[in-house]
């Protein structure tokens, strides 16, 4: 394992960026950092900027404003960076594929390296699927 | 000579939910001018539920918003019952009411959360979020789900409350009012919050009545308005309840009018528990003829209105939405506007808004475009003014 | 006297035609060219609260409902007004009057095409600034790609 990789899973800074969501899987996301799910146990911190993040977790369908606010943002992110699809607009727009306001799925836009369906998921299902991502970067089963 | 300073506020927040998308306008500390964009969020579903037919447009309008997700399903059907003239039988109406108050009880515990954390006190972001885990776990119980609870349908719910439910949702609201009371002496009681809180982001009430601003803030300037008892839908006709007004109209009153409505949510639902007659909850709607319907709730957040049209198909023709926030985001422009920089942050939130932000923020000099603040800044500027407080 | 007489006593002739949906909505026919008129009076004279504003493409033309909600009885009042040249609709702005109806005239603005003469920022709300005009996603022409 490079130091890079063992660096980036040590503890994972996540950064919340909001595509259009309803605010359920935004909402879902903070839950995990409070009291009784305390995703903090796992290293894993909700940071202010893009810029000091390993991890991007993005919500909700891309409509014509957001789509390039989302590529630049990945763009100002430290590489190597990963992307968690949560929700199920995020991993396939669900019924907003038929709104004029919906131009493309998000992963046309940036490269998304997990993805948690679920309206919303639920905040195990979130913490459950950032920890399969981190074994998978590990390269472990 | 003055020297105006942008700084951008959004479209991307650590900490809320939607992007949006703030231009403050700042001659040194004072905030002069604000500029809102809207539009981060905009997903046509005015026009998506042209093509869904009646009974598909509450799975829709429920992602409208996460944090009201009974309050637009339930104006939508109060709409399309009075376009149709359908009778509800009465335990689906008590149904739709304890699940509507349920939803305030999680939706102000959120907000005060939140506000708590814009101006530093992280304590009461953790306790409030904390206590909202047993409101949801009742979601999670009676609906199936912790959000979006897919109760509301036209003519009645989807599912019954059963007996068996009852005792831990009686439990789970007596346990939940010392909480409220922990909160309110947290609040209401500490100095640093008033010296925070008081005088800041004034609505005045002729403001509210020009920008016709709805919900708890409208409340909190004076103006007794209240869908549930003004236009009675559910049962709020049959039960004893207050409506919350405060006079001030500054951040802090909003505050309070929304701790003392956690108050009367837990007596509607312990009051509702104990009234509920037995019998159906469902009145089998075939068919909506031609016509229009207007519905509105009261929101969390304030009035949410939704206007319906039918040609006799089994798809509506028109479908207007009103949320509460779109008039009430409106008024931070002018209840921002005198502020300084530090009190923006939670003037901007004090609305509860479906509104985002913060981060990403940069303070640019017009003239040279160099940035001189970066994202985080706002909410830590804030945070500052509180430890100075304290001092 | 219950609201719906006072308007009728304000607006007189003013009112094409009345019609009574059920106990508490209202919706009253007006001509375009006595909106600002009867808006005033409404909003100022019997200090209804302008909730929203509705527009929509009929065959007929573009029609605009103004609800306006009288809080002390929870009765809704909606004036409705046709605007019969779809190529060009325009009307008289109530920005001006009413602050709260600002926000709502643009997004009928961009959403049908509505003309809204003498609104001090007719600029975009909602859709994005590349969005092409003269295509307006709330008309029924507007077509899915």
């Amino acid at each position: 394992m490079s130091l890079k990789i063992n660096a980036l899973t040590k503890s994972l800074w996540v950064f919340h960026a909001a595509c259009s969501p309803c605010n359920n899987c935004d909402i879902e996301i903070l839950d995990v950092l409070t009291p009784r799910f305390d995703a903090e146990r796992f290293g894993i911190v909700l940071v202010g900027s893009v810029r000091h993040a390993d991890v991007l977790l993005v919500t909700g369908v891309p409509n014509m404003k957001t789509k390039d606010t989302i590529k630049a943002l990945h763009a100002q992110a430290p590489k190597p960076c990963l992307v968690v699809a949560v929700g199920g607009c995020a991993c396939g727009r669900v019924m907003f594929r038929d709104s004029y306001n919906s131009p493309c799925d998000l992963d046309e836009i940036i490269p998304v390296d997990a993805y948690i369906p679920g309206c919303p998921p639920k905040p195990e299902a979130i913490l459950a699927g950032v920890i399969k991502l981190i074994n998978k970067v590990k390269g472990k089963e | 000579m003055s020297h105006k300073i942008v700084v951008p506020i959004g479209p991307y927040h650590p900490l809320q939910e939607e992007p949006e998308y703030f231009r403050l306008y700042t001659e040194g500390e004072n905030v002069v001018d604000i500029d809102i964009v809207l539009g981060y969020v905009h997903r046509g579903i005015e026009k998506l539920s042209e093509s869904k037919h009646f009974d598909q447009v509450p799975y829709l309008v429920e992602r409208i918003c996460g944090i009201c997700s009974n309050s637009h399903p339930f104006a939508y059907v109060n709409a399309v019952e009075d376009l149709a003239k359908i009778e509800v039988p009465e335990r689906a109406l008590y149904i739709r009411t304890i699940i509507a108050e349920l939803e305030r009880l999680h939706s102000h515990l959120l907000w005060i959360g939140l506000a708590g954390h814009f101006i530093g006190y992280n304590t009461v972001w953790m306790w409030a979020w904390r206590y909202r885990e047993p409101v949801l776990d009742m979601f999670e119980m009676i609906t199936g789900n912790r959000q979006h609870y897919a109760m509301m349908k036209v003519g009645g719910v989807r599912r019954d409350i059963l007996e068996t439910d009852v005792p831990l949702l009686k439990k789970t609201l007596d346990e939940l009012a010392p909480a409220a009371d922990m909160f309110k002496g947290a609040v209401m009681d500490d100095p640093v919050i008033h010296a925070r809180l008081k005088g800041i982001g004034v609505l005045t009430k002729e403001q509210v009545i020009e920008w016709c601003v709805v919900g708890p803030t409208a409340r909190a300037s004076g103006v007794d308005i209240d869908v549930r008892r003004d236009d009675p839908y559910g049962v709020y006709d049959k039960i004893d309840w207050n409506v919350i007004v405060q006079k001030e109209g500054d951040v802090f009153a909003k505050a309070v009018v929304r701790i003392l409505e956690m108050y009367e949510s837990i007596s509607i639902i312990r009051q509702c528990v104990d009234k509920m007659p037995k019998g159906e909850i469902d009145a089998n709607v075939k068919d909506v003829p031609a016509g229009e319907g207007i519905g509105h709730v009261e929101a969390p957040r304030g009035e949410c209105f939704h206007y319906v049209r039918s040609d006799g198909t089994n798809r509506p023709v028109r479908h207007k939405i009103r949320a509460p926030s779109y008039v009430n985001v409106a008024s931070n422009k002018v209840a921002c506007v005198g502020g300084t920089i530090s009190d923006a942050a939670i003037t901007l939130a004090a609305v509860d808004p479906c509104y985002c932000c913060t981060e990403r923020t940069a303070v640019i000099d017009r003239q040279t475009d160099k940035k001189i603040l970066n994202g985080w800044d706002l909410v830590r500027l804030s945070q500052e003014k509180t430890q100075r407080l304290k001092k | 006297m219950t609201a719906l007489s006072e308007i009728k006593d304000g607006l007189g002739e003013k009112i094409v035609d009345c019609y009574q949906h059920s106990p508490k909505r209202f919706y009253l026919k007006i001509k375009s060219k006595d909106l600002k008129v009867a808006a005033d009076f409404i909003f100022n004279q019997l200090k209804m609260r302008l909730v929203t504003c509705t527009g929509q493409d009929t065959p007929q033309g573009i029609e605009i409902l103004y609800h306006f909600s009288l809080d002390k009885t929870g009765e809704i009042f909606s004036l409705r007004l046709l605007l019969e040249d779809k190529k060009n609709p325009s009307i008289e702005t109530l920005a001006l009057l009413i602050k709260g109806a600002d926000w709502i005239e643009r997004e009928m603005w961009e959403m049908l095409g509505i003309n809204f003469i003498g609104h001090p920022n007719l600029k975009r709300l909602l859709l994005a600034e590349e969005w092409p005009k003269e295509n307006f996603p709330l008309r029924h022409e507007h077509e899915h790609e």
